[in-house]
């Protein structure tokens, strides 16, 4: 860990609904110009520490910090991706449309999108390949081409750290392939990049370090010293009964 | 005639203001929210009549106007706390309206507080409650208020039309980047008190609610984008009020009544024949579709 303030810092966060806890004591100092995922079982908390960090939810305790600063006065260096079900999608909107919205902030309180933020947003499309789209009813698209244009309205926000809440859920291999494309160009503009995710076989292919979480962080790190079968059955429980062939073949060779 | 021009007008104005913010009610899926306010406000009404002891407008106004924001935040209250949406509505406007009914029992029983005067006004009144300034009769009372609630509305909602909008397709995004979502939503829930109150004094409570839903809903069929559905739905809302008088007058029967089965009528033609969504439309299409094969 480098003396550099880091792009995430988590101090002892916790989290609950109601009275019942669901983030324990987190603590987390996340590295910069990498590609993190978040891993762990349903109901571990994964998308309720991206809203803390976001401060969509009111914390229990603890405090967060990006770039050494409460989110409140860092917000035009965060992009997020909501997952995908979190939105009515026959909203009377098209592609481009949404894709504009993550310019709001930008706008500040009373600017209109003029041009020049049209075409910013048509650059955001072609990045995931939904240039042709930008005109489509956001009902008339599919789940995956959905997926892309909440990533695209991500992309136009030109933030530091993005957090994705599983862009990769239901898609189709075009849109997994676009994903893929748009965190390897993140990450080689240096930013830094958080995603909640669920499929374990890819884990290793696509991201430098992880956070295994379950209510309280499980390890944290680079993801072939972390992403170990030991670090998973203590995250999983019981409840993990087939490992990934990666995951075996790593401690293999270790 | 003149005093059928004026209902023409107040009619369209009404109309027009509710199917605008209507919209938003139905985007938000908060479509009965007319009804609940509608009912919400009646201890307003009551507590304004025994303080200011006189049933002049402007008290009863800005009681009636109190108690609908109130039931709005109650309601929004009881969602933040896990109450299921259309619980937490029928929970506060019933509980209000109550109060109000017990208010009416306990204190004004002498006094002449007729409900149906006060709650549920008759559009065909309206031309003979005018609003007399400096001597000059400038037309009926309800006119104005509609019109200015109206005015209001345009005004708001362009100024911060960017908020509206993102409020209502994706408020956890509209958090992220600094919009102050709690802030928007009583603005608007604010506006639809404003535009229910002023209306429904002088045309009935059917009609209010019917134009905060039967308009916008019938533009969301027709439209894919947001401006559009706004201006479709101003534009039916007076559609409503002009052939809803023509039929009216045609039927001799209810005013109000009328505006509101044509405003169902555009809407049952639209469900069958939008171009997008029709149900006709798209049972056409397919069968074209089948031919070709």
């Amino acid at each position: 860990m480098t003396t550099k303030t880091p792009p995430l810092s988590i101090e002892n966060v916790s989290v609950a609904y109601h009275r019942k806890p669901v983030l324990r004591n987190i603590t987390y100092q996340s590295p910069e110009g990498e590609c993190v995922g978040i891993i762990g079982p349903n109901g571990a908390g994964k998308s309720t520490l991206i809203k803390a960090a976001l401060g969509l939810l009111p914390l229990a305790g603890g405090e967060v910090s990006i770039y050494g600063k409460p989110y409140s006065q860092q917000r035009k260096l965060v992009g997020y991706v909501p997952q995908r079900e979190s939105v009515d999608w026959d909203f009377p909107t098209n592609a481009l449309d949404v894709v504009l919205m993550g310019l709001y902030g930008q706008l500040g309180w009373f600017r209109r999108p003029k041009s020049e933020h049209k075409d910013r947003a048509l650059e955001a499309l072609r990045k995931v390949g939904m240039e042709s789209f930008a005109k489509r009813q956001i009902s008339q698209l599919s789940g995956g081409q959905q997926q892309r244009v909440f990533l695209a309205r991500a992309l136009a926000q030109e933030a530091q750290i993005y957090f994705m809440d599983e862009p990769f859920v239901g898609v189709d291999a075009a849109t997994e392939k676009a994903i893929v494309q748009v965190l390897h160009e993140l990450k080689e503009q240096k930013k830094t990049v958080f995603v909640v995710h669920h499929d374990l076989q890819t884990v290793s292919e696509y991201f430098d370090s992880v956070m295994l979480l379950n209510l309280r962080l499980i390890a944290s790190g680079p993801t072939n010293e972390i992403f170990t079968t030991e670090n998973l059955q203590k995250t999983y429980g019981g409840r993990l009964a087939i490992l990934p062939p990666q995951t075996n073949d790593l401690l293999s060779t270790q | 005639m003149m005093s059928s021009l004026w209902i023409i007008l107040t009619g369209a104005l009404i109309a027009s203001s509710c199917a605008f913010l209507g919209c938003f009610l139905i985007l938000r899926r908060m479509a009965m929210l007319g009804d609940a306010i509608s009912h919400s406000i009646l201890p307003g009404i009551v507590i304004a009549f025994l303080v200011s002891g006189s049933r002049d407008p402007l008290p009863m106004f800005i009681g009636a106007a109190v108690f609908g924001l109130l039931c709005t935040i109650i309601i929004q209250l009881l969602r933040n706390q896990g109450v299921q949406a259309d619980a937490a509505m029928s929970v506060s406007f019933t509980a209000l309206f109550a109060i109000g009914i017990i208010l009416i029992s306990l204190f004004t029983q002498q006094v002449d507080l007729d409900l149906d005067c006060v709650l549920y006004g008759e559009i065909a009144y309206v031309p003979y409650d005018t609003w007399t300034w400096s001597g000059v009769d400038m037309g009926p009372r309800a006119m104005w208020g509609a019109g200015a609630a109206f005015l209001l509305s345009l005004i708001i909602v362009r100024l911060f039309y960017k908020q509206f909008k993102l409020t209502s397709f994706d408020p956890a995004l509209a958090m992220a980047i600094g919009i102050p979502v709690a802030i928007f939503h009583y603005l608007l829930m604010g506006l639809v008190s404003i535009t229910t109150v002023a209306s429904f004094e002088s045309v009935g409570a059917i009609l209010v609610v019917a134009m905060l839903i039967v308009p916008a809903a019938t533009a969301y069929l027709l439209t894919e984008r947001l401006g559009v559905m706004l201006g479709l739905s101003v534009l039916i809302g007076a559609i409503c009020s002009i052939c809803g008088y023509l039929l009216s007058v045609m039927l001799d029967a209810s005013i109000a009544g009328c505006m509101t089965m044509v405003a169902g009528g555009l809407f049952a033609l639209a469900f069958l024949f939008s171009p997008q969504q029709g149900v006709v439309t798209r049972w056409w299409i397919r069968k074209k579709l089948r031919a070709q094969f």
